[in-house]
């Protein structure tokens, strides 16, 4: 690899680099979020059907299935910077990793909230220690504990990689969330989506529920970047 | 307009979800901005 290269590869590992862009990215995601949405609840309220055995209430799946997958996701990305941060050393990394915290852990929240609100008229309770339930609900306490980790560390740099080990130990808990409606006999029902063969559910609702995802998503992105952004400034690495 | 918000009598768990996701999601942008002005202040 030539110098040129590698100066290129980390050239956004700076924060002052970084920094700029991010605020770019930020608002560009946040107006595509917005538009997304709009798009998302219209055809989830307007153009999906009425669900034959659930009614109306079917209805939170166009947030409860994108918030799911987000708490799922962001836990990921969030042990990936996590990660590089304690392999490479790179300053960036480990304010992405909080960054992405609280944003996790408010979708984790709103997963298991919209759950519950549909778990009471379909399953007819708010709540069964269920094993996709109840990993989720580990999931949440991943990310406080994350939190409160990094928070209780003076030193930020310390704080990282302490808060970083915690992150990487945890993602041990992902594939169990995923795989939970499969490997135990639960009364979540498993994936009506997924890569591997076609939606078990009407085309619209599929439609309302991407474009939905697709929202949480530039919102995601949006809200971490502006979050990063705060955090290189309070570290006082903005540059000028 | 009133069938619409009724929900088909799950008018409590729909708008309950919507409603809390969506207040979440403006107080995270909220926290967001003002930490932009203490920050800057």
């Amino acid at each position: 690899m030539t110098d040129a290269m590698s100066i290129k590869w980390f050239w956004f590992a700076s924060p002052q680099t970084f920094y700029p862009l991010a605020g770019w990215v930020a608002r560009a995601s946040g107006i595509l979020a917005a538009l997304l949405a709009a798009a998302g609840l219209y055809v989830g309220f307007f153009v999906a059907p009425t669900d034959a055995t659930q009614g109306e209430a079917y209805r939170i799946i166009f947030i409860h299935v994108p918030a799911a997958w987000m708490s799922m996701f962001l836990y990921v990305v969030m042990a990936f910077w996590a990660a590089i941060g304690l392999a490479f050393n790179t300053r960036l990394s480990g304010m992405m990793a909080r960054a992405l915290a609280p944003t996790g852990a408010l979708f984790t929240f709103l997963a298991l909230w919209t759950g519950s609100l549909w778990g009471r008229p379909t399953w007819g309770a708010w709540w069964v220690w269920d094993a996709r339930l109840t990993s989720e609900l580990i999931l949440l306490f991943l990310y406080l504990g994350f939190m409160a980790l990094q928070a209780a560390i003076d030193d930020p740099r310390r704080g990282d990689r302490a808060g970083a080990v915690l992150a990487i130990v945890g993602v041990v808990n992902i594939p169990i969330i995923y795989y939970s409606v499969q490997w135990w006999n639960t009364l979540h029902q498993g994936a009506s989506v997924s890569l591997t063969r076609s939606p078990t559910m009407a085309a619209q609702m599929v439609a309302g529920m991407l474009l939905m995802a697709l929202a949480f998503w530039m919102y995601s992105i949006a809200v971490s970047l502006a979050r990063v952004r705060r955090i290189i400034e309070e570290r006082g690495e903005a540059g000028t | 307009m009133s069938q619409f918000f009724a929900m088909g009598g799950y008018a409590v768990y729909v708008w309950g979800a919507y409603g809390v996701t969506a207040a979440c999601l403006a107080l995270e942008v909220f926290f967001v901005l003002k930490r932009k002005r203490e920050t800057k202040a």
